[in-house]
């Protein structure tokens, strides 16, 4: 797993709260800057989709692992 | 591209009711929309400055999942719309959902504009000061000003 430049917990944390935590994220980044986002919400997987669709943030990872949701956003540069 | 725009019409005062605008407006600020909410009617209540006044009642509302069968009579009984809200609100802190308290205040962070209805305002007999700072007064047609070149509109 590369290292990413900043790192969000947003593990048991239901709708909206996740995507609204990541968007706060993502201001403290710089374009190009990744951040990784571990969540529980099985919805966070359609919905950050879906935020990455129409912010132009690119989803570069998505992946599952024991009931925790993975999400690697790049932000738009 | 342009920035999308959603205007929101709250008209429900409930603790449930409350979380739909609050939820899609924060939602739509953070992808980028420019955000406006019209509270009139029991929306207003949504606007004072505390919110432990909100309840949930499953009076007139069948859908509402019970704990257990109850006949309607008794839902009626004093004490159990308290019981049902202390009930609810315990449960979506324990499913990690946000109180209104901090869906509102995101809202607000986000700059989603807030603006009570002037004459539901006069109606119910408010004081401005009844309400959170940093909201807008208005009427019908302020809130067409924004809702007519909204990409969304939902009344609520």
């Amino acid at each position: 797993m590369a290292t990413c430049d900043k790192e969000l917990d947003a593990r048991g944390l239901n709708c909206p709260l996740p995507i609204l935590r990541t968007k706060k994220a993502l201001n403290d980044l710089t374009g190009g800057q990744t951040l990784r986002v571990v969540a529980t919400d099985p919805g966070a997987i359609k919905d950050f989709q879906a935020f990455a669709k129409q912010t132009g943030n690119e989803l570069v990872e998505s992946g599952e692992a024991n009931g925790e949701f993975t999400f690697v956003l790049r932000k738009k540069a | 591209m342009s920035t999308k725009k959603l205007a929101i019409i709250a008209t429900k005062g409930t603790l449930d009711w409350g979380y739909p605008p609050f939820i899609l407006a924060s939602t739509a600020a953070a992808l980028g929309y420019d955000v406006q909410i019209f509270f009139t009617f029991y929306g207003l209540q949504l606007l004072r400055k505390s919110l432990d006044h909100l309840k949930v009642t499953s009076l007139g509302n069948p859908g509402m999942p019970m704990p257990m069968p109850m006949p309607v009579l008794l839902q009626a009984l004093p004490g159990m719309q308290s019981m049902m809200t202390a009930m609810m609100k315990q449960k979506m802190k324990s499913k990690g959902v946000a109180s209104l308290e901090d869906l509102r205040n995101l809202c607000a962070e986000a700059d989603v504009k807030m603006i009570g209805c002037q004459m539901t305002v006069d109606l119910f007999g408010f004081s401005p000061s009844d309400f959170i700072p940093g909201i807008e007064m208005g009427g019908a047609a302020t809130f067409f000003e924004f809702a007519g070149e909204s990409d969304i509109c939902l009344f609520m």
